[in-house]
C-alpha cells in the first residue's frame, strides 16, 4: 500500500494526507477533501510495510513532532487532527 | 427494524458483537460510546483489525509500535480516555465520549494527544513493580496487603495481587499498577 490519488476539480494546491486506515478522524478529513472536490492524494501509513512504513512515518514525524494523525500537509501548511474550519480555509 | 440495524449489517459480526458488548461495558462503568454508530462501529473494526495484526486492542487512532509493552498505555481503553473526556467531551478517537458531548455542547473534531512525547517517541516504559507508583504511606504505616491501581480508571484494589479484570473499565490485570 502506497499513496493513493483522488481526482477533484479543485488542483489549487498540492494536498497530502498522512493517515491511518483505521482511525475515525483521518476517515473524516478524508471524506471532507472529497466533498470538497479538492485534487490530492493520500497514505495509510499503518498498511504499509517496513521501509515504507518507516520512511512514511518519519516524514509525518517531520511534518508534526507530535506524531498524532491525520496529518494535511496543504502546500506549506500542516494541519494536525480534523478540524474542517482550519482545513477549509487553508484549501481557500 | 431501526436505522441502527440497518448500520450494523454493513458490519462483519465479530465486530457488532464486540460493539454491543463495548457499549454495555460502558454503561455499566458510567461511561457512554459515541452515539454516532456508524463512526463508533469504524472503530470497533479497527480494534477487530488491530487485535488480529498486533494481538492487542491498540488504539486505532494512534500508529502501533507492534510490541505490546511500548503501546500498553495505547491499549484500549487506553491510560488517557478519563482524563481527554473530562477536558474535551471525548477520548482521542472520539470511541468515548461525554454527556456533553452527546448533548452537542463540545466541538466535534481532533483534540490534543495527552500521550507523552517520550512515549510516543520511544514507546511506553512503566516504573519497575519493586517501586510503588504511589507516596508511601504517611507515617511509615505497615500495610497488610499490597494496593494495586488500575491505569485507565484509577480503581484501587488492597490484595495479593491485581484482578483479572477490573470491575469499574474492564480493564484487563496487564494494566493495573503496584501503587502502594
Ligand atoms: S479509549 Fe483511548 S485507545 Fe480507546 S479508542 Fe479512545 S483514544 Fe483510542
Amino acid at each position: 500500500m502506497g499513496f493513493v490519488r483522488v481526482d477533484g476539480k479543485d488542483k489549487k494546491h498540492k494536498v497530502v494526507l498522512y493517515a491511518l486506515s483505521t482511525c475515525g478522524w483521518c476517515r473524516r478529513t478524508k471524506e471532507l477533501l472529497v466533498e470538497e472536490g479538492v485534487d490530492h492524494e493520500y497514505v495509510d501509513i499503518d498498511l504499509c510495510n517496513g521501509d515504507e512504513k518507516e520512511k512514511l512515518s518519519t516524514k509525518a514525524r517531520e511534518l508534526n513532532p507530535r506524531g498524532n494523525y491525520p496529518v494535511l500537509q496543504v502546500d506549506d501548511r500542516v494541519i494536525v487532527g480534523y478540524d474542517p474550519d482550519k482545513i477549509r480555509e487553508a484549501l481557500a | 427494524m431501526t436505522a441502527g440495524d440497518d448500520v450494523e449489517k454493513t458490519f462483519a459480526p465479530d465486530v457488532v458483537e464486540l460493539f454491543h458488548r463495548l457499549d454495555r461495558e460502558a454503561r455499566e462503568g458510567g461511561y457512554n460510546l459515541n452515539p454516532d454508530k456508524e463512526f463508533t462501529l469504524r472503530l470497533v473494526e479497527g480494534l477487530v483489525a488491530n487485535q488480529k495484526r498486533y494481538g492487542y486492542w491498540q488504539c486505532p487512532c494512534r500508529l502501533a509500535f507492534g510490541e505490546k509493552a511500548k503501546d500498553i498505555d495505547v491499549v484500549c481503553p487506553c491510560y488517557y480516555r478519563d482524563a481527554d473526556v473530562v477536558e474535551f467531551g471525548a477520548c482521542y478517537c472520539a470511541l468515548y465520549v461525554s454527556e456533553e458531548w452527546i448533548a452537542g455542547k463540545v466541538p466535534q473534531r481532533s483534540i490534543p494527544e495527552r500521550r507523552p512525547q517520550e512515549f510516543i517517541d520511544r514507546g511506553y516504559s512503566k516504573p519497575s513493580p519493586a517501586e510503588p507508583a504511589g507516596a508511601a504511606p504517611a507515617g511509615g504505616l505497615k500495610l497488610p496487603y499490597p494496593v494495586w491501581r488500575c491505569q485507565v480508571c484509577g480503581y484501587l484494589a488492597a490484595r495479593d495481587g491485581p484482578p483479572g479484570v477490573c470491575p469499574v473499565c474492564f480493564a484487563k490485570k496487564d494494566r493495573f499498577e503496584r501503587f502502594l
